[in-house]
C-alpha cells in the first residue's frame, strides 16, 4: 500500500501537533499514543470466506510499524462480543475498534461506542446513521460488482449458459449478487441462466454441499455462492468437474481445476486508510462505502477455469465498473414478469440496497 | 445419599457429613489441578508457556473487578441453562433440548413484548409477562419430551435434540416472517423492545439481572430437590423407576414437571437474553448457551447449587479465552481443548467417590 507513510517519527510528529492543538476534535489525543487496533471475527480467520477477507487485511497492517493489532476469533454476535471489544479496550489499550460481522452492531457497538467515547468503532456493514455516536462508524464495499464480474467470465466460459448460485439467505445483499451475477452472465452469453438455492442458513456445510451436488445434476456447469464459507461450495464443485467462482475472499487453491475467478474484498484499502488518518491525528470518516471506483473490491486472479474469452471480457468489465458503469440498465423485470427496475440505476444507488427480487433468468424463488 | 446409618450416632453423623463435603470439594479440586497440569503438557508440547497461559486465564477471568464481571455475566446464561439440564437429570431424563427452549423462550418473550410495548404498558408489567410468555413456551416445549418419554416412550435425549432443531425453525419461521421488523433488512430481527424496557444492570456492576435470577433459580431448585417431597419422590424415580412405581409414585407427573421446570429455566434464560442483551429476538439467539449448559450441569454433578461455581468457571474461561486469543495468537479452540480435558479428567475422577480412606475411615467402625 503506497499510501502508507507510517513511522515511528510521523507518530511522534502526529502527536506533537496533538498537543499543541488543544481544539482537536475529543478523542484524537489518542494519536500520542500507540495505535491499538482490535479486530473481532465471528468465524474462524481461516475460514476462506469473510472472516480470512479481513483477516488478510489485518496482516499487512500489521506490518505498519507503530500499529499493533489484537485479534480475536469465533465471537458470537451476543453481549460475548461487548465483552471481548471492551476487554480489548481495557485490559489491551486498543483505540480502534474493527467489528466485522453484520450482527455486532445494534446494540453492542453502538452501547460500546456510548461508553467509550475516547475509542473509535468501525464496524464492517451500512448500518451508522447520523442518529448513532460520532465514535462509530461503517465501513462497506459493494461485492456485488465483482459478482458481476465473476458472472461476465462465467458466462463465457460455460459451454451450457447454466450456472449455478448456493446462497445463504433471501436477504438484499445476497440478492444483488445473484442479480448481478446474471447481469454479467449475459453480457456474455445472452441466454445464460442462473438457478439458485438457498440454505437459509450462513453456514450449514451439509447442505451448502446438497445445493451444489443438485444444481450441478440440473446441468450447471459453473457453481458459486454467497454463504459465510465458500470452502465447501467450490471444493465439492470441483469435485464434480464443474467450473467455479468465489466469494470473499481467494478459494483459487481449493479448485486447480475449475476455479474462473472470484468476488473479494479488498479491506486493505479501508483499513490501511484507518490507520494512516489515526497517525496522522485526524478523524475517521463515519461512513465510508465503495467498489471498484475505489478499489475496494477485487476478483481473484483468474484460474484454469477461466478461457481467453473470459479473461478478455472480465477485464473489460472491470475497467467499466471502475469508471462507475451502471450495472443495472432498465427495463428489468424480476422472475415473475413484473419490471422492477425502469431506467439505469447508479452503482451505489441506495435503492439497490433494498432489492427484494430475483431478476428475470435466475430460475429459483425467495419465498 | 449414604447419610447416618441408624447405628451412627449423633455426633457421627455431623462428621461424615462434614467428611462427605470435603471429598465433595477434594475430588474436583484435584480434578482441576490433574486437568491443569495435562492442558500444560499440551501447551509445551505446542511451544508455548503454561505459566503464561494460567496468569492470562486469571487476569481474563479474574484478576480485576472488570474481568470478574465479565465472568459473572458469561456465567448469567449458564447457570440457567445448566440447571434445564441438572434437573431433570435428577429424575433420570438426559434432556439435551434446553438450546432450543432458550430460542423459543426468546422468540416468544419478544413476541409477548411487541403488543406492549406498542401499547405503552408499564415496564415491570412487561417485563413479567414476557418472562412468562418465554418460561410457558419453553416449559411447554421441554414438557413435551417428558410426556413422549412417560407416555409414548419416545427417548428423551433425541426427541429434546430434535425439538430443539424444530425450535430454532420456528424461532427463524417467525423472525423471517410474521414477526419481522421491517427495517431489518438484512438481518431479519423482532420489533426491539426499545431502550426503556431494556433490562439493566445489577446497580454498581455491568453484569445483567440474569445472572441474580440465576442464583435464586438454583437455590431454590436446590430447596425443591433437596428438601421437599417433590424433590425426593424425583430423586427416588431418578434412582430406580419400577420402585417408584412400585410405591405408587406419580412418576409420569415427576417427569413432565421436571422437564417443564427445565424449560422453563432456558426460557428465562431466552428472556434475559432478549430483554437485557439483544432487545429483540433473532438468530443471534442461537449461541451454544444451551449446549454448554449440558457440559455445567455434568460438572455440577447435577446439584443445583453447585451449576453456580462452575458456570462461573465456564464464564471465567470464555471471558478469557479471548485474551489468551489476543496475547499469545493462540487459536480460538485452545480453549475448547482445555474445557475438553476438565471434563474428561472431572467425570474420570467420579470413580474417586467412596474410594479415598480418608474420607470413609469413620465410617467402617460403625457399620455392622
Amino acid at each position: 500500500m503506497s499510501h502508507i507513510n507510517l513511522s515511528r517519527r510521523s507518530l511522534l510528529k502526529a502527536g506533537a501537533a496533538g498537543l499543541a492543538a488543544a481544539a482537536l476534535p475529543v478523542g484524537w489525543a489518542q494519536a500520542q499514543s500507540p495505535l491499538t487496533i482490535g479486530t473481532v471475527y465471528v468465524g474462524p480467520r481461516d475460514d476462506f470466506g469473510w472472516n480470512q477477507a479481513h483477516s488478510v487485511a489485518m496482516e499487512i497492517l500489521k506490518k505498519v510499524p507503530g500499529v499493533t493489532v489484537i485479534e480475536e476469533e469465533n465471537v458470537a454476535e451476543t453481549d460475548a462480543v461487548s465483552q471481548s471489544m471492551e476487554s480489548m479496550i481495557n485490559l489491551d489499550g486498543a483505540n480502534l475498534i474493527l467489528a466485522t460481522s453484520f450482527g455486532y452492531y445494534s446494540p453492542f457497538v453502538v452501547e460500546l461506542a456510548k461508553k467509550y467515547p475516547d475509542v473509535e468503532f468501525r464496524h464492517a456493514a451500512p448500518l451508522w446513521t447520523d442518529a448513532d455516536p460520532a465514535n462509530a462508524g461503517s465501513y462497506f464495499c459493494y461485492l456485488n460488482q465483482a459478482h458481476y464480474v465473476d458472472g461476465v467470465a462465467a458466462g463465457a466460459a460455460s459451454p451450457s449458459g447454466k450456472l449455478g448460485f448456493v446462497a445463504a439467505k433471501p436477504i438484499p445483499s445476497v440478492l444483488s449478487n445473484i442479480n448481478s451475477f446474471l447481469l454479467g452472465a449475459r453480457k456474455t452469453n445472452p441466454n445464460a441462466t442462473v438457478q439458485v438455492i438457498f440454505t437459509g442458513e450462513w453456514s450449514m456445510p451439509v447442505r451448502e454441499a446438497e445445493a451444489t451436488n443438485a444444481l450441478v445434476d440440473a446441468g450447471c456447469d459453473v457453481i458459486t455462492c454467497h454463504v459465510d464459507g465458500p470452502k465447501v461450495v467450490v471444493e465439492t464443485a470441483e469435485g464434480r468437474g464443474v467450473k467455479t467462482c468465489g466469494h470473499n475472499a481467494s478459494q483459487a487453491p481449493l479448485a486447480p481445476n475449475g476455479f474462473i475467478t472470484g468476488a473479494e474484498y479488498k479491506w486493505a484499502t479501508i483499513y490501511s486508510m484507518y490507520a494512516d488518518l489515526l497517525a496522522k491525528g485526524e478523524p475517521l470518516p463515519n461512513f465510508v462505502a465503495g467498489g471498484y471506483h475505489n478499489d475496494m473490491i477485487q476478483n481473484t486472479p483468474y484460474g484454469a477455469g477461466a478461457t481467453p474469452e473470459a479473461i478478455a471480457a472480465a477485464d473489460a468489465a472491470i475497467a467499466d465498473l471502475v469508471a462507475k458503469k451502471p450495472i443495472y440498465v432498465g427495463p428489468l423485470k424480476d422472475n415473475a414478469g413484473n419490471v422492477v427496475i425502469e431506467g439505469e440505476m447508479d452503482n451505489y444507488d441506495p435503492v439497490l440496497d433494498g432489492m427484494s427480487y430475483l431478476l428475470e433468468g435466475v430460475v429459483g424463488s425467495i419465498t | 445419599m449414604t447419610v447416618a446409618s441408624p447405628s451412627v450416632p449423633i455426633h457421627r453423623a455431623t462428621s461424615v457429613r462434614t467428611l462427605k463435603l470435603a471429598e465433595a470439594i477434594f475430588v474436583p479440586v484435584v480434578a482441576l489441578i490433574a486437568s491443569a497440569l495435562i492442558f500444560s503438557l499440551f501447551l509445551l508440547v505446542i511451544g508455548q508457556s503454561p505459566l503464561d497461559f494460567f496468569a492470562l486465564i486469571w487476569t481474563g477471568g479474574f484478576g480485576s473487578s472488570f474481568s470478574l464481571q465479565q465472568s459473572l455475566q458469561r456465567a448469567a446464561p449458564l447457570i440457567l441453562t445448566g440447571l434445564a439440564f441438572a434437573i431433570p437429570a435428577r429424575i433420570g431424563l438426559t434432556i439435551i433440548g434446553a438450546e432450543g427452549a432458550l430460542v423459543l423462550g426468546g422468540l416468544s418473550a419478544a413476541a409477548m413484548a411487541i403488543p406492549l410495548v406498542s401499547g405503552g404498558a408499564p415496564v415491570p408489567i412487561t417485563w413479567i409477562f414476557m418472562a412468562l410468555a418465554a418460561m410457558a413456551a419453553s416449559g411447554f416445549w421441554i414438557g413435551l419430551a417428558g410426556w413422549l418419554r412417560h407416555y409414548r416412550g419416545v427417548n428423551e435425549t433425541i426427541s429434546s435434540l430434535l425439538l430443539s432443531y424444530i425450535a430454532i425453525a420456528i424461532m427463524n419461521f417467525f423472525v423471517e416472517g410474521a414477526l419481522r421488523d421491517p427495517a431489518s433488512a438484512n438481518k431479519p430481527s423482532t420489533m426491539p423492545i426499545g431502550d426503556a424496557y431494556r433490562i439493566g444492570a445489577i446497580p454498581g456492576t455491568d453484569v445483567h439481572w440474569g445472572f441474580a435470577a440465576g442464583i435464586l433459580a438454583a437455590i431454590a431448585l436446590w430447596v425443591l430437590m433437596s428438601r421437599t417431597t417433590f424433590g425426593f419422590a424425583a430423586r427416588m424415580t431418578g434412582g430406580n423407576v419400577r420402585a417408584a412405581q412400585a410405591q405408587g409414585l406419580p412418576v409420569g407427573f415427576l417427569m413432565v414437571t421436571c422437564c417443564v421446570i427445565a424449560g422453563a429455566c432456558a426460557g428465562l434464560a431466552g428472556f434475559f437474553e432478549v430483554a437485557a442483551i439483544h432487545g429483540q429476538a433473532n438468530a443471534s439467539l442461537v449461541a451454544g448457551y444451551g449446549f454448554t449448559g449440558i457440559l455445567v450441569a455434568f460438572l455440577a454433578r447435577h446439584n443445583p447449587l453447585m451449576v453456580i461455581p462452575i458456570a462461573i468457571l465456564f464464564g471465567a474461561l470464555a471471558a478469557a479465552g479471548g485474551l489468551v486469543q489476543r496475547r499469545m495468537g493462540m487459536p480460538d479452540a485452545t480453549v475448547l481443548v482445555l474445557q475438553g480435558i476438565i471434563f474428561v479428567v472431572l467425570l474420570a475422577s467420579d470413580t474417586l467417590y467412596g474410594r479415598i480412606k480418608f474420607f470413609q475411615a469413620d465410617l467402617r467402625g460403625d457399620r455392622t
